[in-house]
């Protein structure tokens, strides 16, 4: 089945190790929809967040073909795990009216998004939320502000939930 | 305190490295340095840099070593490139130290330089640059264990000149951690006794017998497995030789050029139970009917090669020896008699070829089986490799080398001077094409002066022959740009080879005496027996034999194209 799939993926902290997944993924024409990595606290190891949507054949590929990888210390399926997840979202607006102001500051306080910047006709939202919220947060303000804005995502990085 | 230099040699030592295959250069002149006058290192010369891995593949096939090859930076180590992915993809074990420009200069545009860690990543196990001294000796050591361990492969070592020249610890070898190269040893005894579950259920078991089972040296384990349950087996290309070809339990290769009783076999069959093979599409036809009726097990040492091409009922990863040893634990005796008469009238109904009188690759390759008892045949690729897949008899004594991953044409020569560097007293035997023959024809330096007396047959009928082959079946007989005897004067387009066709060229034969190798073309039958005898005789250095074969001689049986394993043509048309 087609879905969305979650990993999270510890790797050595080591030069040409992004290369190595990402080109795992590009050689073997695998879905990739986002890939975040950052240092973790043992600085030897790195952890990335990989999203791609696929169907449960080439996804089972896809984790055996990274947990294969000399570089990979272990593979952790987070698609169906309990998991906390955010990515940052930059979204900057160009010539705005008075009108658009009121109507940005109002969205930014329903979608609880920071306002990280403004000047008397732009403004920086900063939104730190799910994929998928900022994706209907994006297709909202496309709608009103189209060519006048600038979008930067991060890609999401996720966590298992603390357990209570 | 030694150098990068001296530490590298100590680690060679260390591995128990006795050979390298070595080509030197600006960035790695410091290597060959601390090489000079070592007396427990061969260092092999070869003429070039595709045809020195290709030796060193040959080498770590032959001896079950680790193979290791040194050349120095950019184009040196770029002409590695095609013998890293042929034998990456056969699992072989080498380690390529390649020379790389001082740490200071990489990303410089330096003379000589090339990301050969980022050009290879995708076509090895393992790919590193050294960027600190202190690392050298971790880096050798974990080069030697990744390469060797678990599924085989390749690992690239990029050593910059100025980490070879700079003075530090001499201690080797060093404690390594490898926290993501941790291969399954043990073998899961629940699947186990499930897959012995279903060979005691079944009526027409098949075992399917890949590489795998060669590489973990299992062939004696394999044959009793084979002997204790009555169960028959087949192979793959790289399988071939796991049980004694005259076994009377084999049946054949599988595939699209495998026998008609191997490919009705596993048709038919209502288990498939499989040790090391991965159903690469040369072997599965048709995927959607290979098998159709059958239960599969398969074992692999790679988790990723299972349930990749064929959905599999019970899968279980271990090493094909442990997991052998573990059902020869466990496996009863079936009865399979009904099932092996059955095997045996489709044998006798369709044999491999028919046999015809005349200078056919088929005669050939049963004088080789004749005359020589215990050997090592090195293929190339093409329709010389496929012939001796087919007709090869494999087993104790006789071993093949073959690329079957990659399909590399020019390496069955450079592979077999490797071998022979490697097993002076067994005869090594190349079956080339003429144009795979000519793709390294630049190691009969090699093997001359090495004074390694490697018999090279060449197959020549003018053509790349299996390319012309599916030209004449599936394209009209379009023969494009397969004549290799083709010159200038020659018509446009041609598609009858003649008594008009043009001299061959290079003169074979003069080519070896320009070498001071030994030269015999063979043009009859009857010349067969007495040529290869007289290169079995001699050991002073290479005998070319060329065997000048029927220009149109095909590869038969073949499953076209998208077809299912069962629909095969077995002769020619007309």
């Amino acid at each position: 089945m087609m879905k969305k799939r979650w990993i999270s993926l510890f790797v050595e902290n080591d030069i040409g190790v992004l290369a190595r997944i990402s080109g795992l993924f590009s050689g073997k024409s695998y879905n990739l929809d986002s890939l975040t990595v950052g240092r973790t606290e043992d600085r030897t190891v790195s952890r990335m967040t990989i999203s791609l949507t696929g169907d449960d054949m080439t996804f089972e590929q896809v984790k055996k073909q990274l947990a294969r990888c000399v570089e990979v210390i272990k593979v952790v399926d987070f698609t169906d795990a309990a998991i906390h997840r955010k990515e940052i979202m930059f979204i900057k607006i160009q010539n705005c009216t008075e009108a658009d102001m009121t109507e940005l500051f109002r969205i930014a306080g329903v979608y609880q998004v920071k306002i990280a910047g403004y000047s008397p006709s732009s403004v920086l939202l900063e939104s730190v939320r799910t994929e998928e919220e900022n994706d209907e947060l994006a297709h909202l303000l496309e709608h009103r502000f189209t060519n006048r804005m600038e979008i930067v995502r991060g890609g999401s990085v996720a966590v298992e939930s603390v357990r209570t | 305190m030694i150098s990068g230099a001296e530490l590298f040699v100590k680690a060679l030592k260390a591995e128990h490295v006795d050979t390298i295959f070595a080509y030197p250069g600006g960035q790695a002149i410091d290597l060959f340095d601390a090489l000079y006058g070592e007396k427990s290192i061969h260092v092999i010369l070869p003429r070039h840099e595709q045809g020195l891995v290709h030796a060193a593949d040959g080498y770590a096939r032959s001896t079950k070593k680790t193979g290791v090859c040194l050349v120095t930076s950019g184009p040196g180590a770029t002409n590695l490139v095609t013998g890293i992915a042929t034998a990456n993809y056969d699992s072989v074990p080498l380690v390529c130290f390649t020379g790389q420009v001082p740490v200071g200069l990489i990303g410089n545009d330096a003379f000589q330089e090339v990301d050969i860690v980022g050009i290879t990543r995708s076509i090895c196990k393992y790919a590193v640059t050294v960027r600190r001294r202190e690392e050298l000796g971790s880096i050798i050591k974990k080069a030697f264990y990744i390469a060797h361990t678990g599924k085989p492969g390749v690992v690239v070592v990029d050593l910059p000149k100025d980490i070879q020249q700079e003075n530090g610890s001499g201690i080797y070898p060093v404690p390594i951690e490898l926290r993501g190269c941790k291969p399954n040893v043990s073998v899961h005894m629940g699947q186990i006794k499930k897959a012995v579950g279903l060979l005691n259920q079944s009526e027409k078991p098949v075992f399917l017998v890949g590489g795998g089972v060669l590489i973990s040296g299992a062939e004696r384990e394999m044959t009793r497995l084979a002997e204790m349950t009555n169960i028959p087996v087949v192979t793959t290309i790289m399988g071939k030789g796991a049980l004694p070809s005259s076994h009377p339990l084999y049946v054949g290769n599988l595939g699209i050029h495998g026998c008609y009783a191997a490919n009705f076999a596993v048709s038919s069959c209502d288990l498939l139970f499989s040790i090391g093979t991965r159903f690469n599409d040369r072997i599965t036809g048709k995927i959607g009917d290979f098998a159709k009726n059958a239960s599969i097990v398969h074992i692999d040492i790679d988790s990723a090669s299972i349930s990749r091409n064929i959905a599999v009922d019970v899968p279980i990863v271990s090493d094909a020896k442990e997991a052998i040893l573990a059902l020869l634990e466990k496996a009863c005796p079936l009865c399979t008699k009904e099932w092996l008469r059955t095997i045996d009238g489709w044998k006798r109904e369709h044999p491999l070829a028919a046999e015809r009188p005349g200078l056919t690759p088929q005669r050939i390759i049963q004088s080789i089986n004749r005359i020589f008892d215990r050997a090592i045949i090195a293929t190339d690729v093409g329709q010389n490799q496929l012939w001796a897949t087919q007709f090869l008899e494999l087993g104790e004594g006789r071993k093949m080398l073959t690329s079957g991953g990659l399909g590399t044409m020019g390496y069955g020569f450079p592979a077999a001077i490797g071998a022979k560097a490697g097993n002076p007293d067994m005869d090594v035997i190349v079956i080339s094409g003429d144009g795979g023959f000519q793709m390294n024809v630049q190691e009969m330096a090699t093997a001359v002066a090495y004074e390694l007396p490697v018999i090279i047959c060449i197959f020549n009928n003018g053509y790349l022959g299996n390319v012309r082959q599916w030209q004449e079946m599936f394209f009209d007989r379009h023969y494009s740009s397969t004549c290799i005897q083709r010159r200038k004067s020659c018509p446009l387009p041609c598609n009858s080879p003649g008594e008009n066709c043009p001299d061959y060229i290079p003169d074979f034969i003069k080519l070896a005496g320009s070498y001071g190798a030994a030269g015999i073309r063979v043009t009859a039958e009857e010349e067969i027996d007495k040529a290869l005898l007289s290169a079995k005789r001699n050991k002073k250095g290479p005998t070319v034999i060329e065997f000048i074969i029927g220009r149109e001689e095909n590869v038969l049986p073949i499953v076209p194209p998208g077809n299912r394993l069962s629909d095969m043509i077995l002769e020619r048309k007309g």
